[in-house]
Protein backbone atom coordinates (compact mmCIF):
# COMPACT_ATOMS: atom_id res chain seq x y z
CA UNK A 1 0.00 0.00 0.00
CA UNK A 2 1.11 3.29 -1.26
CA UNK A 3 2.02 5.50 2.15
CA UNK A 4 0.39 8.63 -0.05
CA UNK A 5 -2.33 8.71 -2.26
CA UNK A 6 -4.04 10.85 -4.50
CA UNK A 7 -8.00 10.57 -3.84
CA UNK A 8 -10.46 9.17 -6.61
CA UNK A 9 -13.36 11.26 -4.99
CA UNK A 10 -11.41 14.35 -7.04
CA UNK A 11 -11.29 14.11 -10.89
CA UNK A 12 -7.81 13.11 -12.26
CA UNK A 13 -7.03 16.57 -13.69
CA UNK A 14 -6.00 20.04 -12.39
CA UNK A 15 -8.47 21.62 -10.07
CA UNK A 16 -9.94 25.27 -11.69
CA UNK A 17 -8.43 26.78 -8.45
CA UNK A 18 -5.64 29.52 -9.14
CA UNK A 19 -1.83 28.26 -8.37
CA UNK A 20 -1.44 28.12 -4.52
CA UNK A 21 -5.29 27.99 -3.23
CA UNK A 22 -5.83 26.25 -0.41
CA UNK A 23 -9.62 25.00 -0.90
CA UNK A 24 -8.25 22.67 -3.81
CA UNK A 25 -6.49 21.11 -0.41
CA UNK A 26 -9.44 21.60 1.77
CA UNK A 27 -11.44 19.53 -1.36
CA UNK A 28 -8.78 16.98 -1.02
CA UNK A 29 -9.09 16.66 2.79
CA UNK A 30 -12.61 16.18 2.59
CA UNK A 31 -12.01 13.51 -0.62
CA UNK A 32 -9.23 12.15 1.74
CA UNK A 33 -11.88 11.57 4.82
CA UNK A 34 -14.50 10.17 3.26
CA UNK A 35 -12.21 7.48 0.97
CA UNK A 36 -10.81 6.62 4.47
CA UNK A 37 -14.22 5.46 6.31
CA UNK A 38 -15.01 3.79 2.86
CA UNK A 39 -18.41 6.28 2.14
CA UNK A 40 -16.79 7.13 -1.35
CA UNK A 41 -20.23 5.75 -3.25
CA UNK A 42 -22.21 6.70 -0.35
CA UNK A 43 -21.49 10.58 -0.17
CA UNK A 44 -23.28 13.22 -0.98
CA UNK A 45 -20.65 17.04 -1.77
CA UNK A 46 -23.83 19.62 -1.92
CA UNK A 47 -21.95 22.83 -3.39
CA UNK A 48 -22.58 26.24 -3.15
CA UNK A 49 -21.70 29.29 -5.39
CA UNK A 50 -18.45 31.31 -5.33
CA UNK A 51 -14.78 29.62 -5.82
CA UNK A 52 -16.55 26.40 -3.73
CA UNK A 53 -18.58 26.20 -6.87
CA UNK A 54 -15.59 25.27 -8.74
CA UNK A 55 -15.62 21.74 -7.30
CA UNK A 56 -18.62 20.86 -9.57
CA UNK A 57 -15.69 20.29 -12.09
CA UNK A 58 -13.26 18.97 -10.04
CA UNK A 59 -15.57 16.52 -7.35
CA UNK A 60 -16.00 13.48 -8.98
CA UNK A 61 -18.33 11.62 -6.50
CA UNK A 62 -22.10 12.79 -6.19
CA UNK A 63 -23.13 16.15 -5.71
CA UNK A 64 -26.00 18.91 -5.74
CA UNK A 65 -25.18 22.25 -7.06
CA UNK A 66 -27.49 24.79 -5.31
CA UNK A 67 -28.41 28.46 -4.98
CA UNK A 68 -26.21 30.84 -3.81
CA UNK A 69 -26.06 30.44 0.08
CA UNK A 70 -29.11 27.84 0.09
CA UNK A 71 -26.60 24.88 0.23
CA UNK A 72 -27.78 23.84 4.15
CA UNK A 73 -31.24 24.21 3.13
CA UNK A 74 -30.51 21.51 0.16
CA UNK A 75 -28.47 19.30 2.60
CA UNK A 76 -31.37 19.60 4.69
CA UNK A 77 -33.65 18.17 2.27
CA UNK A 78 -31.67 15.90 0.53
CA UNK A 79 -30.18 14.30 4.25
CA UNK A 80 -34.09 13.72 5.42
CA UNK A 81 -34.90 11.85 2.39
CA UNK A 82 -31.41 9.81 2.60
CA UNK A 83 -30.87 9.24 6.17
CA UNK A 84 -28.39 6.92 5.35
CA UNK A 85 -26.58 8.81 3.17
CA UNK A 86 -23.35 11.22 4.10
CA UNK A 87 -24.46 14.56 3.06
CA UNK A 88 -21.83 17.46 3.50
CA UNK A 89 -21.52 21.16 2.05
CA UNK A 90 -19.22 22.84 0.97
CA UNK A 91 -18.82 26.41 1.38
CA UNK A 92 -17.16 29.78 1.14
CA UNK A 93 -17.10 32.54 3.60
CA UNK A 94 -19.59 34.48 1.45
CA UNK A 95 -21.69 32.51 0.81
CA UNK A 96 -22.06 30.84 3.96
CA UNK A 97 -21.40 33.73 6.25
CA UNK A 98 -23.48 36.55 4.29
CA UNK A 99 -26.08 35.54 1.53
CA UNK A 100 -26.50 32.28 3.45
CA UNK A 101 -26.69 33.27 6.61
CA UNK A 102 -29.86 32.94 7.82
CA UNK A 103 -29.93 28.85 6.19
CA UNK A 104 -26.82 28.64 7.97
CA UNK A 105 -28.00 29.45 11.44
CA UNK A 106 -31.58 27.57 10.93
CA UNK A 107 -29.58 24.78 10.10
CA UNK A 108 -27.81 24.46 13.09
CA UNK A 109 -30.21 25.70 15.41
CA UNK A 110 -32.36 22.76 14.08
CA UNK A 111 -29.49 20.34 14.81
CA UNK A 112 -30.20 18.76 10.92
CA UNK A 113 -27.66 15.73 10.94
CA UNK A 114 -25.25 17.23 8.11
CA UNK A 115 -21.58 18.00 8.26
CA UNK A 116 -20.66 21.63 7.13
CA UNK A 117 -17.25 22.52 5.72
CA UNK A 118 -16.57 25.69 5.61
CA UNK A 119 -13.53 27.74 3.50
CA UNK A 120 -12.85 30.79 5.18
CA UNK A 121 -10.45 33.10 2.74
CA UNK A 122 -12.05 36.24 3.82
CA UNK A 123 -12.87 37.51 0.40
CA UNK A 124 -14.76 37.03 -2.57
CA UNK A 125 -12.76 35.33 -4.95
CA UNK A 126 -14.92 34.30 -7.67
CA UNK A 127 -16.12 37.90 -8.26
CA UNK A 128 -12.84 39.58 -7.80
CA UNK A 129 -12.03 40.19 -4.33
CA UNK A 130 -14.89 42.25 -2.69
CA UNK A 131 -14.70 42.65 0.92
CA UNK A 132 -16.69 39.86 2.85
CA UNK A 133 -18.35 39.52 6.06
CA UNK A 134 -15.28 37.42 7.37
CA UNK A 135 -12.44 40.87 5.81
CA UNK A 136 -9.84 41.21 8.39
CA UNK A 137 -9.96 44.98 9.83
CA UNK A 138 -7.24 46.76 7.50
CA UNK A 139 -7.52 44.53 4.61
CA UNK A 140 -7.49 45.78 1.43
CA UNK A 141 -10.10 44.69 -0.86
CA UNK A 142 -11.86 45.87 -4.05
CA UNK A 143 -14.86 47.29 -1.96
CA UNK A 144 -12.28 48.40 0.87
CA UNK A 145 -9.44 50.09 -1.17
CA UNK A 146 -7.97 51.56 2.42
CA UNK A 147 -8.25 48.77 4.48
CA UNK A 148 -11.88 47.18 6.19
CA UNK A 149 -12.93 50.12 8.94
CA UNK A 150 -14.89 48.74 11.32
CA UNK A 151 -16.41 51.87 12.09
CA UNK A 152 -18.47 51.57 8.67
CA UNK A 153 -18.42 47.72 8.00
CA UNK A 154 -17.84 46.16 11.29
CA UNK A 155 -15.93 43.55 12.42
CA UNK A 156 -15.01 40.05 10.49
CA UNK A 157 -17.90 37.65 11.52
CA UNK A 158 -16.34 34.57 13.65
CA UNK A 159 -19.13 31.85 12.64
CA UNK A 160 -17.32 28.84 14.55
CA UNK A 161 -18.08 31.34 17.94
CA UNK A 162 -21.56 32.14 16.29
CA UNK A 163 -22.47 28.39 16.03
CA UNK A 164 -20.76 27.33 18.84
CA UNK A 165 -23.22 28.55 21.63
CA UNK A 166 -26.45 27.26 19.92
CA UNK A 167 -27.85 24.60 21.80
CA UNK A 168 -28.31 21.87 18.72
CA UNK A 169 -24.70 21.67 16.95
CA UNK A 170 -22.99 18.75 18.21
CA UNK A 171 -19.03 19.19 16.87
CA UNK A 172 -17.82 22.83 15.94
CA UNK A 173 -13.79 23.01 15.11
CA UNK A 174 -11.97 25.38 13.13
CA UNK A 175 -8.55 24.91 11.80
CA UNK A 176 -5.90 26.60 9.73
CA UNK A 177 -4.55 24.88 6.64
CA UNK A 178 -1.20 26.96 6.51
CA UNK A 179 0.93 24.41 8.01
CA UNK A 180 1.18 20.57 7.92
CA UNK A 181 0.36 20.43 11.68
CA UNK A 182 -2.86 22.42 10.64
CA UNK A 183 -3.82 20.11 7.50
CA UNK A 184 -3.33 17.02 9.67
CA UNK A 185 -5.23 18.40 12.22
CA UNK A 186 -8.51 19.86 9.92
CA UNK A 187 -8.23 16.07 8.29
CA UNK A 188 -8.87 14.32 11.51
CA UNK A 189 -11.26 16.92 12.46
CA UNK A 190 -13.50 16.05 9.54
CA UNK A 191 -12.97 12.43 9.51
CA UNK A 192 -14.91 12.89 13.49
CA UNK A 193 -17.10 14.92 11.95
CA UNK A 194 -18.15 12.70 9.13
CA UNK A 195 -18.17 9.75 11.82
CA UNK A 196 -20.58 11.43 14.05
CA UNK A 197 -22.85 12.77 11.71
CA UNK A 198 -22.79 8.61 10.26
CA UNK A 199 -23.74 7.63 13.83
CA UNK A 200 -26.52 10.03 13.47
CA UNK A 201 -25.32 12.60 16.62
CA UNK A 202 -26.38 15.57 14.89
CA UNK A 203 -25.24 19.02 13.11
CA UNK A 204 -21.19 19.33 12.49
CA UNK A 205 -19.56 22.37 11.35
CA UNK A 206 -15.74 22.30 10.45
CA UNK A 207 -14.39 25.90 9.66
CA UNK A 208 -10.79 25.68 7.31
CA UNK A 209 -8.80 28.91 7.24
CA UNK A 210 -7.68 29.61 3.23
CA UNK A 211 -6.04 31.98 1.63
CA UNK A 212 -6.51 33.63 -1.63
CA UNK A 213 -3.08 34.30 -3.55
CA UNK A 214 -5.09 36.10 -6.47
CA UNK A 215 -7.21 38.57 -4.55
CA UNK A 216 -4.48 39.10 -1.39
CA UNK A 217 -2.47 40.33 -4.39
CA UNK A 218 0.45 38.18 -3.16
CA UNK A 219 2.49 34.65 -4.00
CA UNK A 220 1.06 31.53 -2.54
CA UNK A 221 3.97 31.55 0.09
CA UNK A 222 3.48 35.07 1.19
CA UNK A 223 0.06 34.26 1.99
CA UNK A 224 0.76 31.22 4.70
CA UNK A 225 3.09 34.14 6.40
CA UNK A 226 0.04 36.41 6.22
CA UNK A 227 -2.00 33.50 7.68
CA UNK A 228 0.24 33.29 10.72
CA UNK A 229 0.72 37.14 11.35
CA UNK A 230 -2.82 38.25 10.54
CA UNK A 231 -5.83 35.77 9.83
CA UNK A 232 -4.91 33.34 13.01
CA UNK A 233 -4.74 35.81 15.73
CA UNK A 234 -8.19 36.73 14.59
CA UNK A 235 -9.59 33.54 13.84
CA UNK A 236 -8.18 31.40 16.31
CA UNK A 237 -7.84 27.46 15.97
CA UNK A 238 -9.83 25.18 17.71
CA UNK A 239 -12.64 23.11 19.06
CA UNK A 240 -15.31 25.46 19.86
CA UNK A 241 -17.64 22.91 20.89
CA UNK A 242 -17.48 18.79 21.77
CA UNK A 243 -20.38 17.53 22.74
CA UNK A 244 -18.88 14.12 22.69
CA UNK A 245 -15.67 14.78 24.84
CA UNK A 246 -17.60 14.36 28.01
CA UNK A 247 -19.81 10.90 26.92
CA UNK B 1 10.76 8.42 -2.91
CA UNK B 2 8.12 11.40 -3.85
CA UNK B 3 6.43 10.65 -7.50
CA UNK B 4 5.50 14.11 -8.41
CA UNK B 5 2.85 14.24 -11.16
CA UNK B 6 4.06 17.68 -13.07
CA UNK B 7 0.80 17.83 -15.28
CA UNK B 8 -0.68 18.34 -12.08
CA UNK B 9 1.33 20.59 -10.28
CA UNK B 10 1.25 24.51 -10.12
CA UNK B 11 3.95 25.26 -8.69
CA UNK B 12 3.23 27.27 -5.79
CA UNK B 13 6.52 25.71 -3.58
CA UNK B 14 4.50 24.77 -0.35
CA UNK B 15 6.14 21.35 -0.73
CA UNK B 16 9.37 22.80 -1.56
CA UNK B 17 8.99 25.27 1.11
CA UNK B 18 8.00 22.64 4.45
CA UNK B 19 10.56 19.41 3.05
CA UNK B 20 12.32 18.83 6.38
CA UNK B 21 15.58 17.55 3.95
CA UNK B 22 15.53 20.70 2.09
CA UNK B 23 15.68 17.84 -1.22
CA UNK B 24 12.61 19.38 -3.49
CA UNK B 25 13.91 22.52 -5.91
CA UNK B 26 11.73 24.25 -8.60
CA UNK B 27 12.99 22.73 -11.58
CA UNK B 28 13.97 24.80 -15.04
CA UNK B 29 11.47 23.07 -16.98
CA UNK B 30 8.20 23.98 -17.12
CA UNK B 31 4.78 21.52 -17.41
CA UNK B 32 1.90 21.38 -20.25
CA UNK B 33 0.24 24.71 -18.90
CA UNK B 34 3.29 26.57 -17.87
CA UNK B 35 4.17 26.24 -14.65
CA UNK B 36 7.47 24.99 -13.53
CA UNK B 37 7.50 22.34 -10.55
CA UNK B 38 9.73 20.93 -8.29
CA UNK B 39 12.35 18.23 -8.80
CA UNK B 40 13.57 16.21 -6.04
CA UNK B 41 17.48 16.68 -6.16
CA UNK B 42 18.07 13.78 -3.76
CA UNK B 43 16.42 10.90 -3.96
CA UNK B 44 18.53 8.90 -1.08
CA UNK B 45 17.61 11.48 1.31
CA UNK B 46 14.36 11.39 1.04
CA UNK B 47 12.70 9.17 3.82
CA UNK B 48 9.08 9.08 2.41
CA UNK B 49 7.57 11.21 5.59
CA UNK B 50 4.95 12.50 2.70
CA UNK B 51 4.70 16.07 3.95
CA UNK B 52 5.12 17.43 0.77
CA UNK B 53 2.46 15.15 -0.39
CA UNK B 54 -0.10 16.50 2.96
CA UNK B 55 0.75 19.79 2.02
CA UNK B 56 0.34 19.94 -2.17
CA UNK B 57 -3.09 21.70 -3.02
CA UNK B 58 -3.63 19.71 -6.52
CA UNK B 59 -2.63 16.26 -4.93
CA UNK B 60 0.15 16.29 -7.15
CA UNK B 61 2.80 14.11 -4.92
CA UNK B 62 2.46 10.69 -4.48
CA UNK B 63 4.53 8.83 -1.74
CA UNK B 64 4.27 4.88 -2.92
CA UNK B 65 5.63 2.20 -0.20
CA UNK B 66 9.72 1.41 -0.36
CA UNK B 67 10.42 -0.77 -3.56
CA UNK B 68 7.18 -0.27 -4.81
CA UNK B 69 8.42 2.32 -7.52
Amino acid sequence: MAVYKRPTSIADAPSGYCPGCLHSLATKLVAQAIEELGQADNSLNIISVGCSGLNILYWSGDFLSTAHGRAPAAATGAKRANPERLVFTYQGDGDLAAIGLAEIMSAANRGENFTVIFANNQTYGMTGGQMAPTTLIGQKSTTSIYGRDPKTTGYPLRMCEIISTLEAPRFVARYALNSPKGIMDAKKGIKKAFEMQLAGKGFTFIELLTNCPTNWHMTPLQTLDYMNTNTIPYFKPGIYKDTEENA
Amino acid sequence: MTVINDYLCKGCGYCIRFCPKHILELGSERNKRGHFYPVNIDTEACTSCAICATVCPEGAIEIPEKGEN
